[in-house]
């Protein structure tokens, strides 16, 4: 079967995306079994490791819809907040 | 009364936030409803099937106006493993009564419907703005913190959907962890009417829901669903959260695998997708049912958890509406009686209690914890497909029809079958 790319799902989306101020941070060391949930959780798969193993995440992206802060919100997650009014994914269709 | 302060500010303009502002504005109370979106459904989605009994209560006929997609008149029902699928297929003509009928909807279309209906009867809504916190002055809320400003009113309504912030910050939900939550996905596929009257067995502005058991959720609780639209599909995938740590693979591969399954693919086959969507579904029922009225304030819709897991689909917009309706109901009471206290607003809970939603959400109570057992979403569905697969499969001579059956249910247990069967009559 083929293996799913998320970021081009993403890219039919329509985002206002609030640079420079992100509505979602991970603590400094964040757990990796819990990083791992994240890593099949996440609908719009932003929580990655590469190759090496180090692990990325851009709330850039982010579907807003709060499956990262129910699974992992006091563990890993420094901050969860909407963003900003405007801010963030816009559905035309929903 | 200072001349800015607000008889009721409601956050969230989503169905519960539209519902309740709408009648209370038809009652005369100044409302403002705030929403963080650009428009009323802009940060909404949905599988896609409104049950329409409580919204035709207060509009009655609402979907010769409202933009609904198309009326479901075909139910399909799949058990699916990797490759193979038995479908329950169930027609019926539209129903005479219209509070019978269920449509499938597009969020961002139909809330700002709903939100246009709430404006029309005089409230103020305000979109594109972050309610940050609320004001609370003993113990009463008295009002909201928004963009910078305070606003105030006499209450405020929390219809600010499953992941309640501000609802947390008084303390008042607490209960939505992984055990109560999964996680949706979904794509709207855009085909054309005719591809989809032909592949759904469907005329113009009639449609299908069609879910399937089994392999979408890699065959732990959840489920896949296509609701027809006007012109597209949703397609989407639900998985309980509580299993993520044991699952095999990640929730966006879980829809991709669906979209390929050999049952699905013709369907969607020539489709463009042209969102890509995901949200938490409250499922947990009367088991995360958080404290709904404090001194000024109340919660209604998915910020209740208001949402019913019933197996075979999820419902929580006909609840959103309907408590919604409850709440509206319960502060034009105390308006009446110049009581904005816990105590004033009481009634609130006396309507939910009184209507569908409470005794629904009784009646499903143990349905979760039934249907959070890997045999419900593998063993069965691999049980039907097996079976159907020797029935139609002719090679040689032909066995009898029991000898063809036995295999596959012992292969699930006997005794795991009396056992799951006793334990399903009683949960529902
Ligand atoms: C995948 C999936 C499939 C589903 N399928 C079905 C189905 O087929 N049938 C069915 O009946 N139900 C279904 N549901 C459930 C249904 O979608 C929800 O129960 C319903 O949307 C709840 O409506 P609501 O008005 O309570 O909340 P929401 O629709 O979530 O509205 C909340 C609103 O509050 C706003 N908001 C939040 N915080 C703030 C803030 N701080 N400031 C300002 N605004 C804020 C949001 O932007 C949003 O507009 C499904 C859910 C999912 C996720
Ligand atoms: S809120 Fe949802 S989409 Fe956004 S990062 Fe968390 S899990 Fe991913």
């Amino acid at each position: 079967m083929s293996t799913v790319n998320v970021d081009v799902k993403l890219g039919v989306n329509k985002f206002f995306v609030d640079e420079g101020n992100p509505h979602i941070e991970l603590v400094e060391n964040p757990d990796l079994a819990e990083f791992a949930k994240l890593e099949k959780a996440c609908p719009a798969g932003l929580y990655k490791r590469d190759e090496a193993g180090n692990i990325h995440f851009d709330c850039a992206g982010c579907l807003e819809c709060g499956t990262c802060r129910i699974l992992c919100g006091k563990t890993i997650l420094k901050k969860w907040e909407y963003p900003q009014g405007t801010m963030g994914v816009e559905y035309r269709f929903g | 009364m200072s001349e800015d302060k607000f008889d009721v500010i409601i956050v969230g303009a989503g169905l519960a936030g539209c519902t309740s502002a709408c009648l209370l504005a038809q009652a005369g109370l100044e409302t403002l409803v705030i929403e963080r979106g650009n428009f009323p459904g802009a940060k909404n989605m949905t599988g896609g099937r409104l049950y329409a009994h409580s919204i035709e209560r207060i509009f009655p006929n609402f979907a010769e106006e409202a933009p609904v997609e198309r009326c479901i008149v075909h139910e399909k029902i799949s058990f699916i493993d990797d490759t193979k699928s038995a479908t329950l297929d169930f027609a019926s003509p539209e129903s005479d009564d219209p509070a019978n009928r269920s449509y499938s909807v597009l969020r961002s279309r139909f809330d700002q419907w709903l939100a246009g209906k709430a404006e029309e009867a005089g409230a103020s809504i305000v979109p594109g703005i972050r309610v940050d916190d609320l004001i609370v002055r003993d113990g009463k809320v008295c009002g909201v913190v928004a963009g910078g400003e305070e606003m105030e009113a006499d209450v405020v309504i929390l219809a600010d959907g499953v992941n309640s912030i501000l609802g947390e910050k008084l303390g008042m939900v607490s209960k939505v962890t992984p055990h109560h939550c999964a996680v949706g996905v979904k794509e709207v596929i855009q085909l054309s009417k005719q591809q989809i009257n032909d592949r759904f067995g469907c005329s113009d502005k009639e449609g299908a829901a069609w879910l399937f058991a089994g392999m979408p959720s890699a065959g732990y609780m959840g489920g896949g669903f296509i609701y027809t639209n006007e012109d597209s599909i949703s397609l989407g995938v639900v998985f309980g959260l509580h299993n993520m740590a044991e699952v095999g693979k990640t929730v966006p591969q879980m829809l991709e695998d669906f979209k390929n399954h050999p049952t699905v693919k013709p369907l969607v086959e020539g489709g463009k997708t042209v969102e890509y969507s995901g949200h938490v579904v409250p499922e947990g029922g009367l088991s995360m049912l958080p404290k709904l009225v404090g001194d000024g304030v109340l919660i209604a819709g998915d910020a209740a958890g208001l949402c019913l897991n019933v197996g075979y689909t999820v419902r929580g917009m006909d609840l959103a509406i309907a408590s919604g309706e409850a709440a509206a109901k319960a502060v034009i009471a105390a308006k009446e009686a110049g009581d904005y206290s816990e105590k004033g607003l009481a009634s609130y809970k006396a309507e939910l209690d009184n209507s569908f939603v409470m005794k629904d959400l009784n009646l499903y109570k143990n349905l979760p914890g039934f249907l959070d057992n890997p045999r419900m979403f593998n063993d069965y569905p691999e049980m039907v497909t097996g079976i159907m697969s020797d029935l139609f499969t002719i090679n040689g001579p032909s066995v009898p029809l029991r000898k063809k059956v036995m295999p596959h249910l012992k292969k699930v247990g006997f005794l795991n079958l009396i056992k799951d069967g006793l334990k399903g009559a009683k949960a529902i």
